[in-house]
């Protein structure tokens, strides 16, 4: 019902949404200031590095740090392993933040907390490729809508992380749907609308302690309506106006990228201006950070997939993809992963041509199939979307099994992010980010009991005293979550 | 309002007489059944007539000229009810097209006239996505404005608005969970506001020809939306409200007292605080199960136990999706059924979790005697499915609307056809 998509929409506008300002502002972009010194700045140098104009600089480090934990043995239960078929009475052991060990029979440390999972099921860590998460918070409003820096059709200077709550009381409720990572990424006004940033799904005090220790930056592009409505009375007011933004950008980051090599290979003479905008491409062009494009049609990405050929760069996944279905064949050519909805259509003219088998065609076409979400809501049942994945696959004669389609919630979004070695799966070695479920996942009525971050048991659904409060639920939200049953 | 009412009543008996399927005798036999209504019948038959129920049981003769449907080891339900739908209101909800959701009125959120069904369009291309997963009726909600319009039920036969509609106005909806809807400035206001369309509405249905000769003082809305009004005030047809905090739903139930309203409660994210207060006024909720954030400062308290906790407290439930996105108000009417499992996940009892997408929502809003439930009289919207209707996993095998069997390919169904093997072929189908 209207009235109540209403008060969503508002509180959450992402990209799928309305996607920014009806009217964009004519406000300049403010000048970056040239020689930013960082107080989180790591490197001996006492200009800091942004004084020095690396471009690889990471002036904004992670600073988590894995919680306490115990080594935790979980047997007798089912494994979808998202990497092979099933282990029907297994065992996952976690032991220094590490999966340790997994199989039928797994020996137990003499200090190992053992959880019996009769009936239950293990996946790895579900992973989100698209989120808003801390940069449009709950409660919404204007005062926390920070995903669209909606000034200038072409922000590639703008950072997610500099808009991240970590106090928005999302985060804790998509733990407790068996996330565990997250990107977060700016909304889809801009052209290029900031680099993305990676998270833990952690309590802290800061968006530095949620980041996810060497994970890759991603670049967030956007095809399609809503660049073009929102800058509609300056430009681009047209599908052609936007390509035509997308080429002058890589034009002026190609060049920004010689000169800068130039300089950093023999270092003569004073560095080239910096440019905080260019910086973030011409990183792209070196294949320092991910491309993650939010299109909607095939025609679209078949076009941003010539400009990616154009200019010499890749795109690791297309968002929001209603159309991957009708180009399978070239988004596995291109090795392109498709971050899609279930279900969502309709919404708007580029979603029109939504079919529910979205996931199972691009998956049976050999592309990297990915359920995200762009929604606080559904973020935390995106289990629930693979089932329907799996179902609209059974209705037209393609059998997906479960244990390949867990695979669309965990591996194949780390590998979009450029984490498959290290999350995404279930093999000895991998960070300890695991889910126990009250039931097989693919069912409606099973609910992530618990979940572990690096072997860290940080949500236990039958412990409710200690779930994690944000904050900002402090005095305005009871203390309820999670606990009944 | 009295003469629009007696006009649909009148449009009723001819529309059903007229929509009827065709002189056939159905016999779908040997499944799980679920009346709603009564218990379970293990190995249950249940035969249609003429568009209707005949028989429910577990030993029921077989008449010789039914066509026999077997369903042993499948699960047979009512016809879904989802209440809250923009069905054919809308073709795309955002960037072209129309929208006919919301009335515009003279600006200021009050279009109590408003009929929101005379907008909907059979032909739309969201009909056959909602039955072929066990929509049968879908009750038209208009949005927007704090009184926005009436609400209408409709099952989703093939045919005219005329064919379809069960029963119009089935409510009057409209919101307090925010003044701007009254383009007002404070809660107190919009509660002032509606007292004072109340007591307007009762003073003009004293003095309706002293109003037609320009002789009353001037009234909070204009004729038509008064005579609108008319049947909310005497209790006839309820006020749905969107309510969410706490505060505000006790402040409904008073007024709603104080009037002799009959009072529906929308989203009610704090409902749960207020349970036994709501279950002692006998008012029910249309509330979800999917949604857990606190996305307004309305809605601090928003809980995906709230149907579950309103059940426990005695509270009647109908499920209505909750969590934004996806459009379940229209491209995913389907997703109801999602909604009843998350209901059940979160506290529900799996039958309250059916009959709050079967017989409740049609005993709110006063179809109960033709929808909702597998009896004897009722009309013969039925689904088979192979499993649990909640699952992922099960499909809507048989769909019976009115008796009728629908057999729908939707476009979705056409677009998937055709890319099924690439290249498509653009002239197939």
């Amino acid at each position: 019902m209207r009235i109540i998509r209403l008060l969503v929409t508002v509180g959450t506008l992402g990209c799928a949404s309305q996607g920014g300002p009806q009217v964009a502002s004519q406000a300049p972009v403010p000048a970056a200031p040239k020689a930013a010194a960082s107080a989180t700045d790591t490197t001996t140098s006492h200009y800091g590095a942004g004084a020095l104009s690396l471009p690889n600089a990471d002036p904004y480090p992670s600073t988590y740090k894995p919680s306490a934990s115990r080594p935790t043995l979980i047997r007798n239960v089912t494994i979808l392993t998202a990497a092979g078929p099933r282990i029907e009475n297994g065992a996952v052991l976690m032991r220094d933040g590490k999966i340790a060990a997994v199989g039928r029979t797994v020996d137990a440390p003499t200090d190992a907390i053992v959880i019996d999972g009769e009936g239950k099921f293990v996946t790895p860590g579900i992973i989100d490729t698209h989120s808003h998460l801390g940069v449009y918070a709950a409660p919404g409003g204007d005062a926390l809508s920070d995903g669209n820096e909606a000034t200038n059709p072409a922000t590639p200077e703008v950072w997610a992380e500099h808009s991240v709550w970590p106090q928005d009381p999302q985060f804790p409720r998509s733990l407790a749907g068996g996330v565990t990572t997250l990107q977060v990424l700016p909304g889809s006004a801009n052209l290029f609308g900031g680099r993305s940033v990676v998270l833990k799904v952690v309590p802290s005090r800061t968006v530095q302690g949620m980041k996810f220790p060497g994970a890759k930056y991603g670049l967030k592009m956007a095809c399609g309506e809503n660049p073009k409505r929102v800058y509609a009375q300056r430009g681009p007011s047209t599908r052609m106006g936007n390509v035509a933004g997308y080429r002058a950008q890589w034009i002026k980051a190609e060049q920004y990228r010689r000169k800068w090599d130039k300089w950093l290979a023999d270092k003569k003479g004073d560095p080239p201006d910096r440019d905080l905008a260019m910086e973030t491409l011409a990183d792209v062009l070196r294949g320092n950070i991910l491309v993650h494009n939010h299109c909607y049609r095939a025609d679209e990405m078949a076009q941003m997939i010539d400009i990616a050929h154009e200019f010499g760069y890749s795109i690791r996944s297309f968002h929001h993809g209603i159309e991957a279905y009708k180009i399978a064949d070239l988004l596995a050519k291109e090795g392109i992963s498709a971050s899609i909805w279930a279900d969502w259509g309709s919404f708007k003219v580029e979603a029109l041509d939504a079919v529910r088998a979205n996931l199972a065609l691009v998956h049976q076409a050999g592309v990297r199939a990915i359920v995200h979400s762009d929604d606080a809501s559904g973020s935390q049942r995106l289990n629930q979307e693979g089932a329907k994945g799996i179902a609209a696959g059974r209705a037209i004669g393609i059998n997906i099994s479960e244990d390949e389609a867990i695979k669309w919630n965990t591996i194949n979004p780390a590998w979009a992010l450029g984490l498959d070695d290290k999350i995404g799966s279930l093999v000895a070695g991998k960070n300890a980010d695991v889910v126990l479920w009250s039931g097989n996942p693919f069912s409606v009525y099973a609910r992530a009991e618990k979940v572990w971050i690096d072997g860290a048991m940080l949500y236990d659904r039958l412990d409710p005293n200690e779930s994690w409060r944000t904050d900002f639920e402090l005095g305005f939200v009871p203390a309820t979550r999670g606990g009944s049953r | 309002m009295r003469a629009a009412t007696r006009f649909s009543a009148t449009m009723l008996a001819v529309v059903i007489g007229s929509s009827a399927a065709p002189a056939q005798t159905i016999a779908i036999i040997g499944g799980t059944v679920h009346p709603v209504s009564g218990p379970m019948i293990e190995h249950g038959t249940v035969i249609i007539r003429d568009g209707k129920i005949v028989a429910v049981g577990a030993d029921i003769a077989i008449p010789a000229d039914a066509k026999r449907i077997e369903a042993t080891g499948k699960w047979v339900t009512p016809g879904l009810v989802n209440s809250a739908t923009e069905f054919g209101l809308f073709d795309v909800g955002f960037g072209a097209g129309s929208s006919d959701v919301a009335a515009k009125g003279s600006g200021n959120g009050l279009t109590p006239s408003f009929t929101a069904w005379e907008g909907v369009n059979p032909q739309s291309v969201y009909l056959a996505p909602a039955r072929d997963e066990g929509v049968t009726s879908v009750l038209i909600v208009p949005g927007g404005g704090m009184i926005g319009g009436q609400a209408a039920m409709l099952d989703l036969v093939d045919g005219t608005v005329g064919d379809m509609l069960l029963k119009a106005p089935v409510a009057m909806v409209g919101t307090l969970d925010d003044p701007s809807a009254g383009k007002l400035g404070a809660r107190g206001e919009m509660f002032a506001k509606l007292r004072e369309l109340i007591e307007d509405t009762k003073a003009y249905m004293r003095r309706r020809s002293d109003f037609e000769r320009n002789a009353t003082r001037s009234y909070a809305l204009g004729r038509a939306d008064l005579e609108a009004m008319v049947p909310v005030v005497e209790g006839r047809v309820p006020l749905a409200l969107q309510l969410n905090r706490a505060s505000d739903i006790e402040a409904a139930l008073r007024l709603a007292k104080q009037y002799g309203l009959k009072l529906i409660i929308i989203g009610a994210a704090e409902g749960w605080r207020m349970g036994p207060r709501i279950a002692q006024a006998k008012v029910p909720v249309m509330s979800g199960a999917m949604n857990n954030i606190p996305s307004s400062f309305n809605s601090l308290g928003q809980r995906q136990e709230t149907p579950g906790l309103l059940r426990k407290a005695g509270v009647d439930v109908a499920l209505i999706g909750n969590a934004g996105g996806g459009d379940e108000e229209q491209f995913n009417i389907r997703n109801i059924r999602q909604e009843a499992g998350n209901a059940v996940a979160y506290g529900m009892s799996w039958n309250d979790a059916l009959r709050a997408i079967t017989l409740t929502p049609a005993e709110m809003f006063g179809v109960a005697d033709k929808i909702g439930s597998l009896r004897v009289g009722r009309e013969a919207n039925i689904v088979v499915w192979n499993a649990d209707p909640f699952e992922f996993g099960t499909r809507a095998e048989r769909v019976f609307i009115r008796g009728k069997e629908i057999t729908d390919q939707s476009r979705q169904d056409e677009l998937t056809k055709r890319y099924r093997t690439l290249p498509p072929n653009y002239t197939k189908p």
